[in-house]
């Protein structure tokens, strides 16, 4: 056991700070929920991919550079450490595109990866509908058989980038006689397509972050179903896996703001009614940091990521919120005209909710790893 | 970088784990605590034949010399079992403070140390049955009588005061106290270990309502939130086997007590009652999950070590 770096990884690190040192915007980038905010960030994306940084694990032929896991660890490292733009390709390159690699053909990856790459596509998740939120099996948009495709009608809602995004992916029912998790087929879909209506949806921040999605017998091509139809519900469960585990939530990200969170306490002369709860954001961040870099281990010495990822999700999404809660606690009544910390609190407040609520986590964790009984 | 126990570490876990299954640890533990050392003595012969005794004892004096990373896996399964005596101070503490031969008798099983190392550790604890006896103040090391016992929470931890007496040398004191803390946080992730594992099979067997109470939410949740702290906690204690650095020391201490803090709590109330008893061996875990959260440093202490460090 070790926790050692070779010469060919921090010579990448090295590299990657570097280069984020000289391009990151001296003036934070408009947020990415806004129509103007979203190109900026669009055209972020095309930057980082010109320096071939916006996806660096993926194969060099769809714009990566093949580097590995704990490269890309170390990546999402420095890319918060330089308070780097957020990324607003986030869906499309940690859900949908884990999603093409495992499941997708040939075609579909040449036809979407390069173009997600650069930020020419930016996609929308399409999981939750009206009355299917937690129980996501329950849903009941659908895809109808017709003529070279499918045609989808329903409902989709808290859809996210979908206000300004290019295309969006999703869990559609093929099969209106099969109950639940069977006869659903994973769909992609252009936002751009007739019967498409895009409605946004303000967010806590006021702007609109997500969207509700309505389907008018729009027609969806066979070549972009991912997977068998049918078997919609087995190919999501990669890109479930993804958002819970190892992708949506880098450690960088805790560990950027809980060194930020002690550079703050210390600024205010070391406070001791908030030095607890300072030092847990610090350790919390760090455990997450180890804990992620003994899943990268585990996963290139060809082990899975399984019901494990419940764990992490339920761990980094209560880090985030005290992480931030605390912040704002020692920065006392400056705290609410402190955007650098309230735009992370109200972010982190989605954390226990989106990707299975930390309650649907718990029972994950408690059935699946526990052995307990349902 | 490859942040995974190998093969052998696990292979040696789990030899602790066979030869410990088959005794009647919780027995020796009673007994200990009575002051009856057979059965406990036993066990640490045990322990020794396989070696754990000699992990951190220089090869010249007939010890192996091991990582301290081998000795977490050691003390981790030590929790999980809770095996009574002085083991941070025999077998981790007491290498590090010494370069003298009576290493050997530690390494050998026959020697038994008792450390006081103030002002983290005020007590000495199974002073009376100590071979050797040492007193930290500062660089300066004492040989110590016991005097009055005191009573602990956890009844196998036997407390001496100290009487300081002849000052037998010095030592730089550093890396002694981080084993000490290291150690007592990988105990406490296995006894934490040890206590979600019995939760979670009392939860399976226990009916109430005409189900197992695994099957509700409420205590499925508890449980869920103790895997977390236990797997969020793990990875700090190796990495501090790693670097033995007091920043990441002392995050291992206090997340793992932490967890096993919640670990022995949660674990009371799902066992509810039959938890609460004496007979019962979640009781023997409970309370020295509670001492052993402020042995080596409170959590105070070392949250202050990680924000000074940072």
């Amino acid at each position: 056991m070790d926790l050692d770096l070779d010469e060919r990884t921090t010579g990448f690190r090295d590299e990657v700070r570097a280069w984020l040192a000289e391009h990151v915007p001296r003036t934070p980038l408009a947020s990415f929920d806004t129509a103007a905010g979203f190109e900026e960030h669009r055209a972020w994306e095309a930057k980082l991919a010109d320096a071939r940084l916006s996806v660096v694990s993926w194969p060099e032929e769809f714009g990566g550079r093949d580097r590995s896991l704990l490269e890309w660890v170390l990546f999402e490292e420095e890319y918060y450490a330089a308070r780097a733009p957020g990324r607003v390709s986030q869906n499309g390159i940690f859900m949908l595109a884990p999603t093409l690699f495992s499941h997708g053909t040939d075609e579909q990856r040449h036809r979407i990866l390069p173009a997600m790459a650069r930020g020419e596509q930016i996609w929308a998740q399409a999981w939750s509908e009206p009355e299917a939120g937690s129980d996501i099996a329950a849903l009941r948009s659908t895809a109808r058989r017709t003529g070279g495709g499918w045609l989808l009608n329903g409902q989709k809602t808290w859809s996210s980038r979908a206000s300004f995004a290019d295309r969006a992916f999703g869990l559609f029912r093929s099969d209106p006689e099969a109950r639940r998790h069977h006869g659903l087929t994973y769909v992609m879909v252009d936002l751009r397509a007739d019967g498409v209506t895009v409605r946004p949806i303000p967010q806590l921040d006021g702007e609109p972050g997500f969207a509700e999605l309505f389907f008018d017998n729009v027609f969806v091509p066979d070549r972009d179903v991912i997977g068998e139809p049918g078997e919609g519900w087995r190919v999501a469960m990669t890109t479930a896996n993804n958002e819970r585990g190892l992708s949506l939530r880098s450690p960088g990200r805790f560990l950027a703001a809980a060194n930020a969170l002690v550079r703050e306490w210390r600024g205010a002369g070391e406070p001791a009614g908030t030095a607890e709860r300072v030092a847990d954001a610090w350790i919390g961040a760090r455990a997450y940091q180890l804990y992620t870099f003994g899943t990268v281990s585990r996963l290139e010495a060809g082990g899975k990521l399984g019901p494990e990822s419940s764990v992490n999700k339920l761990f980094w999404s209560r880090l985030d919120v005290d992480l931030h809660e605390t912040a704002l606690d020692l920065l006392g009544p400056e705290a609410e005209v402190s955007p650098e910390w309230t735009d992370g609190w109200l972010f982190s407040l989605a954390g226990p909710i989106y990707g299975g609520t930390d309650q649907i986590q718990r029972s994950t964790v408690a059935e699946r790893l526990l052995g307990l009984p349902r | 970088m490859k942040f995974l126990l190998s093969e052998e570490q696990d292979r040696f876990a789990a030899s602790v784990d066979d030869l410990l299954a088959n005794r009647e640890v919780d027995s020796a533990t009673r007994a200990w605590a009575r002051g009856e050392h057979d059965e406990g003595r036993k066990l640490w012969r045990a322990l020794a034949e396989i070696g754990v005794t000699a992990l951190g004892v220089p090869e010249r004096y007939d010890g192996l010399g091991a990582s301290d990373l081998d000795l977490v896996v050691a003390f981790d399964r030590l929790g999980y079992h809770a095996v009574p005596g002085p083991w941070t101070d025999t077998v981790a503490v007491l290498p590090a403070l010494l370069d003298d031969e009576l290493l050997a008798g530690v390494a050998a099983g026959d020697t038994l140390a008792s450390v006081a190392f103030g002002p983290h550790v005020p007590y000495a604890l199974d002073a009376d049955i100590a071979d050797t006896r040492v007193a930290v103040d500062g660089t300066a090391l004492h040989i110590f009588r016991p005097a009055s016992r005191l009573s602990s929470v956890d009844g196998a931890r036997r407390l001496f005061r100290i009487e300081p007496g002849e000052r037998i040398g010095e030592a730089d004191p550093g890396r002694a106290f981080e084993l000490g803390a290291l150690t007592t946080a990988a105990y406490l992730l296995g006894a934490g270990q040890w206590l979600l594992d019995a939760s979670v099979g009392h939860a399976k067997q226990r009916r109430q309502y005409g189900k197992p109470i695994g099957g509700f939410q409420a205590v499925k949740h508890l449980l869920a939130d103790v895997v977390t702290g236990l797997e969020l906690a793990k990875p700090l204690v190796h990495a501090a086997a790693l670097t033995l650095a007091p920043r990441d020391v002392s995050a291992a201490k206090v997340a793992a007590g932490r967890a096993a803090h919640l670990a022995a709590r949660t674990g009371l109330q799902v066992h509810g009652a039959i938890g609460y008893t004496g007979e019962h061996p979640l009781g023997l875990r409970l309370t020295k999950v509670r001492a052993l959260r402020s042995a080596w440093g409170t959590p105070a202490f070392h949250r202050a070590r990680v924000l000074e460090s940072v």
